[in-house]
């Protein structure tokens, strides 16, 4: 992309999505296997929606990332860390090279999104709930500066049980933000166990409505879905909106899928053979 | 001589009483197989809660079966819980609520997760709170002891806890002694203060400044933060002309201030506060980021000889 331009959002092409989504897992696996440690479940779930953002819906400009009229995505599930990267260096935010620096002592590429350090990440997450308030403000302060911005803001399904998440949802209805759009990875997984055990969500789409937010469900993994739903989204009606990603913890490595011990553990050189080998079967064009 | 994390030593010891103190349950925040709280559920699952991915509720649910006579046991990061900061200010403190707060993964010492999972603020946060007991054990022995302690002792309390190994540094037997310092080895050029990991640290560094320099360097592990031995550092200000407090948190409002504040109304030796200076963490490894705010033995060393000749 020429260095004056600006991604308006319509240049990606949505047919190279999944052979690009399984470039972006290789490097998300190869990362997290360099440093050992990591989390490899709720980076793999989010991958298919953070690569369709940038690549055919987001405004913005790798070259000048700090463009006032850029949109924002703060990735409230900071543990996914490794997507939001893998996908930045993919788009020229900074170098492919330094992928493989991740967690390590000196690297810009924190364990946790930290801001001000590499180019594109908008705010320090890692502790969970405080995603969606930031993505709050940014909306209040583009309508109030008369910018078409939007911010968009992911956040984990475990991560609804934080009391804040539903405090900024209250909030944002309240104040008519239609520039605000959340993306929930549904994954079903958390920490210690599913969602389901530890602290069920219930019905989620009739949550966020009840709240005041437009709301839609899709197949996180679905490029087409995807496409379409940020699209809607991107409605001017006076209301929030929430995309509900359903998706699957570890997406696209069979022996991690739905695998709750793969939430916060690295590979080793076996599994991630192993893991490549699925992938590169699967996903060749 | 074992190696362990704190966490791993605390939760294993509360785990083993668990059967005797029927009045103890345990609460976690979805973070049960890191900070080992799990240990308790296997032995007593109808007395351990999982709350979910919120810190704030679990406080206050610990408050509320403090207030019906249980012994609440609140597991989660350092960071997330002392960042519920003022419902432990109100449920718990004020309402003087028998709610033990239990944060792990203190200090730089969390490692490759970065600054976001890290705590180098929690000893200043809840030393502030009237109320509050303060605690940090270095090793798997005083772990336990404090465990135990706490078992018996009613009142709010905040225990500091390590994602790392510690060594162990205490002898069998070992008595913990609430509101006392804990002399490890005696001395006369200087005294290293340690607290949490960094007391095994102190004595390596001991070790290297007596044999480098000719130095007697007497090593104090401070297990009890809060209340702090004012006798005891009144009695080290007279007995070494320095004190060097260590410890892996900010240097402002931590286990050294603690120390200040009791010196510079007793007066006597010199004090240097080290620790994280005013910073905040970043991911590396614990020895890499030791090294860096010069934790380690090597780096204390380099602090009490600089400080020597000031
Ligand atoms: C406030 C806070 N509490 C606890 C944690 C520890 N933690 C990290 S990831 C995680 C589970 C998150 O589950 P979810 O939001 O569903 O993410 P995903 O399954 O998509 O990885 C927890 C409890 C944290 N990062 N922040």
């Amino acid at each position: 992309m020429d260095s004056e331009q600006h991604d308006s959002g319509q240049g990606g092409d949505p047919t190279s999505l999944p052979s690009l989504c399984t470039q972006l897992r290789i490097d998300i696996l190869e990362m997290i296997h360099a440093a050992g440690s990591g989390h490899p479940g709720g980076s793999l779930s989010a991958i298919d929606v953070i690569a369709t953002l940038y690549e055919c819906q987001l405004t913005h400009n790798p070259h000048e990332p700090d463009w006032p009229d850029r949109d924002r995505f703060i990735l409230s599930k900071g543990h996914g860390a490794p997507a939001l990267y893998a996908v930045l260096a993919h788009r020229g935010y900074f170098p492919r090279a330094r992928l493989s620096s991740l967690r390590t002592f000196g690297s810009e590429l924190q364990g946790h999104p930290v801001v001000g350090t590499v180019a594109g990440v908008e705010a320090c997450t890692g502790s969970l709930g405080q995603g969606l308030s930031i993505a709050q403000g940014v909306a209040l302060a583009a309508r109030l500066d008369g910018r078409d911005v939007r911010a968009y803001c992911m956040l984990g399904d475990g991560e609804l049980q934080e009391g804040q998440v539903w405090e900024a949802a209250l909030s944002a209805a309240a104040y008519g933000l239609d520039g605000l759009v959340a993306i929930l990875d549904l994954n079903g997984g958390q920490l210690d166990g599913h969602t389901a055990d530890i602290l069920p969500l219930g019905d989620v789409a009739a949550k966020w409505t009840s709240f005041g937010w437009g709301v839609r469900s899709i197949d996180g993994h679905d490029h087409a879905q995807i496409l379409d739903a940020l699209r809607w989204a991107k409605g001017r009606d006076g209301m929030p909106k929430v995309i509900i990603a359903n998706t699957v913890k570890g997406k696209g490595v069979p022996f991690m899928e739905d695998q709750v011990a793969w939430h916060g553990a690295a590979p080793t050189d076996e599994q991630l053979e192993q893991a490549l080998a699925a992938l590169r079967g699967e996903g060749a064009p | 001589m074992t190696n362990a994390p704190t966490r791993q030593s605390f939760s294993a010891a509360l785990a083993e009483r668990g059967p005797q103190y029927p009045e103890v349950v345990v609460l976690d925040a979805d973070l049960s197989k890191s900070t080992k709280s799990e240990l308790f559920r296997k032995v007593c699952p109808d007395r351990f809660f999982q709350m979910g991915i919120c810190e704030q509720n679990m406080i206050g649910a610990a408050a509320g079966l403090a207030m019906s006579g249980k012994t609440a046991f609140c597991f989660s990061f350092a960071c997330f819980v002392a960042g519920r900061f003022e419902t432990i200010k109100i449920s718990v403190a004020y309402g003087g609520a028998n709610v033990k707060i239990i944060g792990t993964h203190a200090g730089v010492g969390v490692g490759a997760d970065g600054y976001s999972q890290m705590s180098l603020e929690d000893i200043a946060l809840m030393r502030s709170l009237p109320a509050m007991r303060v605690y940090q054990p270095a090793d798997d022995i005083e772990a336990a002891a404090l465990c135990e302690h706490l078992c018996r002792t009613p009142g709010p309390a905040y225990v500091r806890l390590t994602r790392q190994n510690v060594p162990t540094i205490h002898a069998d037997g070992y008595v913990f002694r609430d509101g006392e310092l804990d002399e490890l080895r005696s001395g006369t050029d200087l005294a290293l203060f340690g607290t949490g990991a960094t007391s095994a640290e102190c004595l390596k560094a001991a070790d290297r400044l007596g044999d480098s320099q000719g130095l007697s360097v007497a090593v104090v592990n401070v297990p009890s933060i809060k209340p702090i031995d004012v006798d005891g550092i009144a009695s080290w200000a007279k007995r070494v002309p320095l004190i060097v407090t260590v410890e892996d948190h900010n240097v402002l409002a931590g286990m050294g201030s603690a120390v200040a504040e009791v010196l510079a109304e007793v007066g006597g030796a010199r004090l240097l506060r080290h620790g994280v200076h005013d910073a905040f963490g970043e991911s590396g490894s614990a020895a890499e980021l030791y090294r860096k705010h010069r934790l380690d033995a090597d780096g204390i060393a380099e602090v009490a000889v600089a400080a020597r000749t000031r």
